[in-house]
């Protein structure tokens, strides 16, 4: 892996008809997904900044550990 | 030529009887055309009258600047809402109009395909749009390929991304655009899909240019549009109106009751509107602030003798039922809403509860789903909310309206005996 600038922020989005709401992600990144009451995530909407180490590796956990391959991690440039 | 003032311009000739393609091109007379159709449609200001009202010029320049060598146009008439009649009203009183403005469409992008979606449960329309395309195909056989497609219908099968993938996969259910604008394809062929009524616009709009188009209507939303009034009226019809006209000249004309207590705008994914705002010009600018929408053209008028709590909580339930329950907040969201407007309506042990839950679980579903269906159904129950807040406090006393015992209801909803069949194709 090489230097990505730590600029602006991502997103966690989730495909919502793959999503079958098995609520890994809310147990890997709970910072970032919460569950709602039938179990089905509910995602900051707000861009979290890149430079929040802690919080992108656990949006990669969430990525990695969702059974359906619903989620995401995307890029958003820095609001001037 | 047509003068621009006068009406109906879409909505030319007698419904059930449709004109023949001699008799339509009689009736609207080519004149020459008033330069390039593209600035014409741009100059028009034409918006989609599907219910989102995207500027129809934008969404053709998208597909136009796409490389492809095969595209598409998909005319909707699928016509999802139980209560909108303008699609088929249209297409059986004047079916040539639409494929011409279809074909006016399909050369600006450069289609070589032009799909007509009617849904099947529809017999008679379909026969006159297959009579029409007949009709054309045996004049001559150049221009682009018309065909007609029927998928089944339901509610969200009209949606345009559920309406591609049918045409593409025959599953008639919504897709997953994460980015917008997104592009729509058919295989790879990108598909610009309008409503009918739009495509008779742009078919009166290559005729007759843009200043004509816009010798009717507000500045900011020109043209006319098709109204399907039902509810408290006489007999529910299909009127064309230009655009800006007050809702009471709309009631008036369709024989409605004069004084409502609310009106259901835009469809059943729209808005409540209260009886109070009749004087408001019927355009998205106006009503939006009010609270309404323009939406299809749809207006269901609620009398004063109405609940429009159980009108609500009527649609929430057909509506959950239509869900194409691909995702789960429109799924398990959209039921749970309808259950919580039931127990409102008709008494619980701890209606403050529900009425918080109710909120909270509209905020909840709000923006989860892939298409907007969910959101239609939040926003049509967080209106009611406001606009029937004073009937809901006494719902909740204990105290239910006179309306809400009586068995007349005004919003038409499609019983639900094909509740457990339910089978997606």
């Amino acid at each position: 892996m090489g230097m990505r600038r730590k600029v602006g922020g991502f997103v966690l989005r989730v495909n919502p008809i793959l999503c079958d709401g098995f609520g890994h992600c809310h147990e890997l990144a709970p910072e970032l997904v919460k569950v709602d009451e039938w179990g089905y995530p509910i995602i900051v909407n707000t861009p979290t900044p890149l430079a929040d180490l802690g919080a992108l590796e656990s949006a990669r956990y969430a990525v990695r550990g969702c059974p359906r391959q619903a989620l995401n991690i995307e890029r958003i440039a820095e609001q001037p | 030529m047509i003068p621009s003032h006068t009406l109906p311009r879409v909505l030319h000739g007698a419904v059930g009887r449709p004109l023949t393609l001699e008799q339509h091109e009689e009736a609207f007379a080519m004149a020459e055309r008033p330069g390039t159709l593209l600035e014409q449609l741009e100059a028009s200001g034409l918006t989609g009258r599907g219910g989102a009202a995207f500027p129809t010029f934008r969404k053709v320049q998208l597909i136009r600047s796409q490389r492809h060598h095969t595209k598409f146009v998909v005319v909707n008439a699928m016509e999802g809402e139980p209560a909108a009649h303008k699609d088929q009203t249209l297409l059986s009183a004047n079916p040539h109009l639409v494929l011409d403005g279809a074909e006016f469409l399909a050369s600006m992008i450069g289609a070589k395909n032009i799909a007509i979606c009617v849904a099947r449960d529809n017999p008679t329309v379909v026969n006159h749009v297959g009579r029409a395309i007949h009709e054309r195909t045996r004049r001559s056989l150049r221009g682009p390929k018309l065909e007609l497609h029927t998928p089944p219908w339901r509610y969200v099968a009209g949606e345009e991304s559920a309406l591609i993938h049918w045409l593409d996969d025959n599953k008639s259910l919504p897709q997953y655009r994460p980015q917008k604008p997104h592009i729509l394809r058919i295989g790879h062929s990108p598909a610009l899909v309008d409503n009918a009524e739009t495509c008779a616009h742009v078919g009166l709009i290559g005729r007759y240019g843009a200043d004509w188009f816009r010798g009717l209507g507000t500045h900011d939303s020109p043209g006319s549009t098709l109204v399907s009034l039902s509810g408290a009226v006489d007999r529910p019809t299909v009127l064309e109106v230009p655009l800006g006209t007050s809702l009471r000249s709309i009631l008036e004309a369709g024989g409605a009751d004069p004084d409502p207590q609310a009106l259901l705008t835009g469809g059943y994914g729209g808005a409540w509107l209260s009886g109070v705002h009749l004087d408001a010009p019927f355009t998205n600018q106006a009503l939006g602030p009010l609270g309404g929408t323009v939406g299809a053209g749809i207006l269901v008028v609620l009398p004063k003798s109405g609940c429009g709590l159980v009108e609500t909580q009527r649609i929430a339930k057909w509506m959950a039922n239509e869900s194409a329950r691909q995702c789960g907040p429109c799924a398990f969201g959209l039921p749970a809403l309808a259950d919580d407007l039931a127990q409102l309506t008709h008494g619980s042990h701890d209606p403050q509860a529900v009425f918080v839950r109710l909120v909270e679980r509209c905020g909840v579903i709000e923006g989860r789903g892939a298409c907007r269906h969910p959101d239609g159904v939040t926003r049509l129950v967080k209106s009611a909310l406001n606009v029937f807040a004073e009937d809901i406090e006494r719902h909740m006393r204990g105290a239910p309206c006179t309306g809400s015992r009586s068995s007349q209801h005004y919003v038409q909803v499609p019983n639900l005996e094909r509740e457990e069949e339910l089978v997606w194709e």
